[in-house]
């Protein structure tokens, strides 16, 4: 019971760690219809800002500030970058922002140098908020899930229910349409851009508390959001929001269930010594294949995702 | 014509050139290769490294040199922490007539310099190259695998584990020991020797987990704390790493699971500076030495060395131990030719802070105190700007650390 409890809260905190980068990739990519590979480095700026920032002004203002910082970074790169790369073809954006990615990452090993920040929280988050079966729950955890579903419920009210989510969806399917209706539709783009950075800005600041600020963070997690964005379909906010659960709480649970894959095989009738290589991989080590596994059973047999609109 | 005289004219240059290259050999700098990660994802340890193998050799060079006045150089080459590529570096540095190789990083990489070596000295008896491990700790390469021109400064894996399992002896209080690690090589190796470690000397210890998890991919340990402490476990013995060793003592104190955690490097570079004032008390770790040992004389050094490099620490003192082992040798022989150094090296007792160092003739493994200490605070000096330190529980005297061999040398005919 307290395996379960507890593994469903860790399971559901990843999961939402990653819908918090997933919905502005998946955001982003319906509009320019590429993946952005330098998305995890905005959540990796993000992190780094925000331990900068917060050195001078504490904690609560660099977690408004940074991912502002980072919102124009994104807006800038779209502007002066993506922009002109554009009219190159997809595969031309895709290397920018490949090369970008890379980029980001040497930029912040030379300035805030290569070893892991101690950025940690405020006090208050530190705090353990409940104990169950005398296992704490820090805030920090709580506030993080507080966050990654307050920013699913604005963009999902901000997209569906005010004009301005309504140019922005006609935008991304109908761009000429909108454009000759004289809205402007570049400016729209760069918004979007903005907005779909910042909030990985602000996955950066309380994910950078929360785990390690260093630079192979936007590396550790960039694959991992690629995944969830595909196996949610491509575009789809609802999508992100159940495949980043998904990824979250499978993963956990590879890990919180103590068998092995003979166990396992034994189950469906295929008999392997456990004392074989193969017999002794437990599920707890195949748990980071897990996603990948996902995303290649998803590509094969249902393209567009879970809830994807476009065909594959 | 011309070209052809040109040509002429170049290759005498090249003539002489080569020809003065043995005459600078003798009289110029000893050169040793630093063979290890300087780009890329363990950088940061290996720059360090790099760092302090800098900082020794210009000890050595102030206090007069070696072997009659010459000078010790470290050039840093960059094996990414790729076996291969550590081989492409080995032969350039043997190119350019460097005849010391020091490597530390990676047990596999180890493995794969030890063979090369080898293979070159039989072939090149006139030009042997000497292999200073400073910090791979598979227990093959002074069993097994061992070689004469081989040389460990650093205390194998089965020592510190033999050593750590002698302190949870006595603490009778401790019951349930969970072993968790990563999934390579070294990882395997404690996670083996723990058990059979304990089995012997504490059998009603139970071990409540055996657990391997993917090497620099976890972020959150949250889900491996939820299973130990369901198992019940009072101890936790691991052989982490890096970034692998700090988010796991974050994940365990954020739970509030605060049992000790007996490990090889908790004190290593970034490792407290991730791990914060949640580990305090907690996370014990078995090294040749550490800052905070008062009275042995190595408060200036640390000093020194923090005034040059703001954010590293003094942290491998078997280095240091290594470079005045090293030349004694040259200047007790008055010579940099390896084979002479190799055999002076091997059975050589040198008194050092801590107390005795010895090389070990029959495998070529360093035997010198070991400490088991823990991070606590209001310490002398402390570990990555935090403010935290290391305080020793106990001291192991190097006697005490040597383990049984099977190593059978082959040495070279004299």
């Amino acid at each position: 019971m307290e395996t379960i409890v507890f593994s469903t809260l860790n399971g559901l905190l990843y999961g939402l760690l990653l819908f918090m980068l997933a919905s502005g990739l998946t955001l982003i990519f319906s509009m320019m219809g590429v993946l952005n590979f330098a998305h995890a480095s905005f959540y990796m700026l993000g992190a780094y800002l925000a331990y900068t920032v917060g050195a001078v002004t504490g904690f609560w203002i660099a977690i408004v500030v940074a991912p502002l910082l980072v919102g124009l970074f994104g807006a800038a790169v779209e502007r002066f970058g993506l922009r002109h790369v554009h009219r190159n073809g997809h595969v031309a954006e895709l290397l920018f922002t490949f090369g970008l990615a890379y980029l980001i990452e040497e930029i912040v090993k030379l300035v805030w140098g290569k070893n892991p920040l101690p950025y940690t929280p405020p006090a208050v988050l530190q705090q353990p908020l409940f104990t169950l079966w005398n296992t704490h729950y820090p805030a920090l955890r709580i506030f993080m899930m507080a966050v990654a579903v307050g920013m699913f419920v604005v963009l999902w009210l901000l997209l569906k229910r005010t004009r301005v989510g309504l140019i922005v969806q006609a935008s991304l399917t109908h761009p000429h349409m909108v454009g000759h209706l004289g809205h402007n539709v570049p400016l729209v783009f760069m918004g979007v851009f903005a907005v779909g950075s910042a909030m990985a800005g602000l996955a950066g600041v309380v994910g950078g508390a929360l785990l390690v600020t260093d630079p192979a963070m936007a590396l550790t997690l960039g694959p991992i959001v690629f995944v969830v964005v595909v196996v949610g379909g491509m575009g789809s906010l609802g999508g992100a929001f159940v495949a980043s659960l998904l990824i979250g709480l499978i993963q956990t649970f590879a890990v919180a269930v103590d068998a092995s894959l003979s166990d396992f095989l034994a189950r469906i009738g295929i008999a392997v010594s456990n004392r074989s290589d193969l017999g002794r991989i437990t599920l707890a080590q195949i748990a980071p294949m897990l996603p990948f596994l996902i995303l290649v059973l998803v590509l094969i047999f249902r393209p567009r995702g879970l809830m994807g609109a476009r065909e594959g | 014509m011309n070209l052809t005289r040109r040509h002429v004219v170049g290759s005498g240059i090249a003539a002489a050139a080569l020809s003065t290259m043995p005459v600078r050999a003798q009289s110029g700098p000893v050169r040793i290769a630093f063979i290890d990660p300087l780009s890329g994802f363990m950088a940061p340890v290996g720059d360090g490294g790099l760092k302090q193998f800098q900082f020794e050799a210009e000890r050595i060079n102030a206090a007069g040199g070696v072997a009659g006045g010459r000078k010790l150089e470290i050039i840093g080459l960059d094996n990414k922490l790729n076996p291969q590529e550590s081989i492409v570096q080995l032969e350039k540095a043997i190119d350019q007539g460097v005849r010391y190789i020091a490597q530390g990083n990676g047990s596999s990489v180890a493995s794969a310099l030890v063979d090369a070596i080898e293979k070159h000295n039989a072939r090149n008896p006139r030009q042997t190259v000497m292999y200073l491990n400073y910090a791979a700790v598979d227990p093959i390469f002074t069993n097994d695998k061992c070689s004469f021109w081989h040389f460990r400064f650093d205390a194998d894996a089965d020592m510190k584990l033999s050593a750590m399992t002698d302190y949870i002896k006595g603490l009778t209080d401790i019951k349930k020991i969970y072993i968790i690690g990563q999934d390579y090589s070294f990882g395997k190796a404690v996670a083996d020797s723990s058990v059979k470690m304990l089995k012997e000397k504490r059998p009603d210890i139970e071990i409540v987990g055996n657990e391997l998890h993917p090497l620099a991919r976890v972020r959150d340990f949250s889900p491996y704390i939820t299973k130990m402490r369901a198992s019940g476990a009072q101890a936790v013995i691991t052989g982490n790493w890096g970034n692998d060793m700090q988010l796991l003592i974050k994940a365990s104190s954020d739970a509030g699971f605060n049992v000790p955690y007996f490990t090889f490097y908790g004190g290593g570079l970034g490792a407290v500076g991730g791990m914060g004032r949640s580990a305090v008390g907690l996370v014990r770790q078995v090294t040749e030495w550490h800052s905070n040992i008062p009275d042995i004389g190595m408060d200036d050094t640390v000093r020194a060395f923090k005034a040059k490099h703001r954010d590293l620490d003094y942290y491998y003192y078997r280095v240091k131990v290594m470079f005045d082992m090293l030349a004694k040798t040259m200047n007790d022989t008055k010579s940099v030719d390896v084979r002479e150094v190799a055999m002076a090296l091997e059975g050589l007792e040198m008194k050092i802070e801590t107390g005795m160092a010895s090389m070990r003739k029959d495998n070529h493994q360093l035997i010198q105190p070991l400490y088991i200490s823990t991070l606590a605070e209001n310490v002398k000096f402390d570990v990555d700007n935090t403010g935290l330190g290391f305080k020793t529980d106990i001291k192991i005297e190097g006697a005490a650390t040597a383990m049984p061999t099977t190593c059978r040398m082959r040495r070279p005919a004299s």
